[in-house]
């Protein structure tokens, strides 16, 4: 897929647009549809073209293992810290009314610091899922940045 | 006309379901997947769940299909022919289909407001959640806020089952590694 | 009649595609195709879930900012949270087994489940020979 132009070009175009729209995702979720999960979900398929396009090796130069194995582990933690953190305020375990001094300004920290773990979590591990795959089929294939492109190609 | 488009999905969705079932080229299997996938969340648009088409739209149509890609591009690309008779597997799924198809004609009837469902917890987190807790969209503050402990729970499935894919994958892949020594011995 | 027909069908629909996934677990011996019938099966139970929530002439679950104080119908937020979280964790489990399925392939050489028994009916044989050649 490299040697086509057309869609290196097109991949550099959409990428930005992609990861914008997943932060306006992520952090509009409490006004309209949306939120970490989708939020995440689509960050990492903004790495997933990239994968598609430039092959594994590259993207794993993008997002190497020693970034997206531990902010696996960064989301969940994130998550229970606020609980922890609520707890030492003063709440139950999260109770994010003890967050701020106005319960509302709380619930609306609480909620916004739960979806961003939320989102690093499904990122990284969407990330590290397809990353593990392709680097499967790529380990010993000189030519294997190809392999998940084929299919697509067949059937398109 | 909501009805008509419900109607017209759902059969749309079956007759997707039953071609996965009959095609034995995988690839074709894929992408009917996730044509699946993308009528199911059609379907919850129609259905007023926004989130939840949000969500399939993204991961079931998106990362699904590529990930079964992925997968057949180290496995197979075809399925081979049935070996054994499928009278009994037929006969299973006959007999549990009746039998739940009996079981729904209790049920109340769809987008019935008087439903239990809608009896229990719904109407105190659509009436309080706005200040209660603040956020216009009720599924983000029953998602974050109400129902926190479970999502943490979610949170961490998901974790877990990232790590398992890495455990499973990420090791030397020894049986290749095998065949190259082999390969390159005269 | 009609109007049982009509209030039913979702149900009646979920329930063919949920058969319609169990049946490929069941009947077919692919381990790849049983992966996908379990996703048909998954998704069968959240179109269960959304329309026991749904109500007839309600609206998404947002808070319109101009409400004109009049009561708004809204659907029922709680199956929307619940299928929301299980579609993401569905994925992730579904990569898990996809992930097993690339592994059996590499130790098996098949992904067919009749040729994975026979070839562990071999070794096992080729086991217990080797047990009996060397005990005497």
């Amino acid at each position: 897929m490299r040697q086509h132009s057309v869609l290196r070009t097109m991949t550099k175009l959409l990428m930005p647009p992609i990861m914008l729209f997943a932060l306006y995702v992520q952090f509009h979720g409490d006004y309209g549809p949306g939120g970490g999960f989708q939020a995440g979900v689509i960050f990492a398929v903004a790495f997933i073209l990239f994968t598609l396009i430039f092959g594994p090796t590259r993207a794993r130069q993008v997002a190497p293992a020693c970034v997206t194995t531990p902010l696996t582990a960064v989301g969940v933690l994130l998550y229970a810290g606020v609980g922890v953190v609520s707890l030492l305020l003063g709440g139950e375990y999260l109770d994010y009314n003890v967050l701020a001094h106005d319960p509302h300004h709380g619930q609306h920290l609480g909620i916004l610091l739960v979806e961003l773990g939320v989102g690093i979590t499904v990122w990284a591990v969407m990330v590290s899922i397809f990353l593990a795959f392709v680097g499967r089929g790529a380990e010993d294939d000189p030519n294997a940045d190809e392999t998940v492109d084929e299919p697509e190609d067949g059937h398109a | 006309m909501e009805q008509v488009i419900d109607i017209v999905l759902l059969a749309f969705m079956v007759v997707t379901a039953i071609a996965m079932i009959r095609l034995r080229n995988l690839f074709a299997v894929v992408m009917l997947s996730g044509i699946f996938s993308l009528l199911s969340a059609a379907m919850f648009v129609v259905l007023d769940a926004v989130d939840v088409a949000f969500t399939e739209a993204a991961v079931g149509a998106g990362i699904s299909t590529v990930l079964m890609l992925s997968t057949l591009a180290l496995t197979f690309r075809e399925e081979r022919p049935a070996t054994r008779a499928d009278w009994p597997a037929l006969l299973v799924v006959t007999v549990t289909g009746a039998a739940l198809i009996y079981g729904t004609l209790d049920m109340p009837h769809f987008g019935d407001p008087d439903a239990p469902i809608h009896q229990h917890v719904a109407p105190r987190y659509i009436v309080d959640s706005p200040h209660e807790v603040g956020p216009p969209n009720m599924v983000t503050s029953v998602l974050a806020s109400y129902r926190g402990y479970d999502t943490l729970g979610e949170t961490t499935v998901i974790f877990t089952a990232g790590i398992g894919v890495m455990v499973l994958l990420a090791g030397v892949n020894r049986r290749r590694r095998a065949d190259r020594e082999r390969g390159n011995r005269p | 009649m009609l109007e049982t027909v009509f209030g039913l069908y979702n149900y009646w629909i979920v329930i063919i595609l949920m058969m319609a996934g169990f049946y490929t677990v069941i009947a077919r011996g692919n381990l790849a195709k049983k992966v996908i019938g379990l996703n048909i099966f998954q998704t069968s139970m959240f179109l269960m879930y959304i329309t026991m929530g749904a109500v007839e002439g309600g609206t998404a679950p947002i808070v319109a900012t101009s409400a004109e104080g009049g009561a708004t119908l809204y659907t029922n937020p709680l199956p929307s949270v619940l299928i929301l979280t299980a579609i993401v964790v569905g994925v992730a489990t579904t990569a898990l087994g996809l992930a097993l399925a690339v592994r059996i392939r590499e130790a098996y050489g098949t992904l067919e489940e009749d040729e994975i028994r026979l070839l562990e009916d071999r070794q096992d044989t080729l086991k217990t020979d080797g047990g009996q050649t060397v005990s005497p």
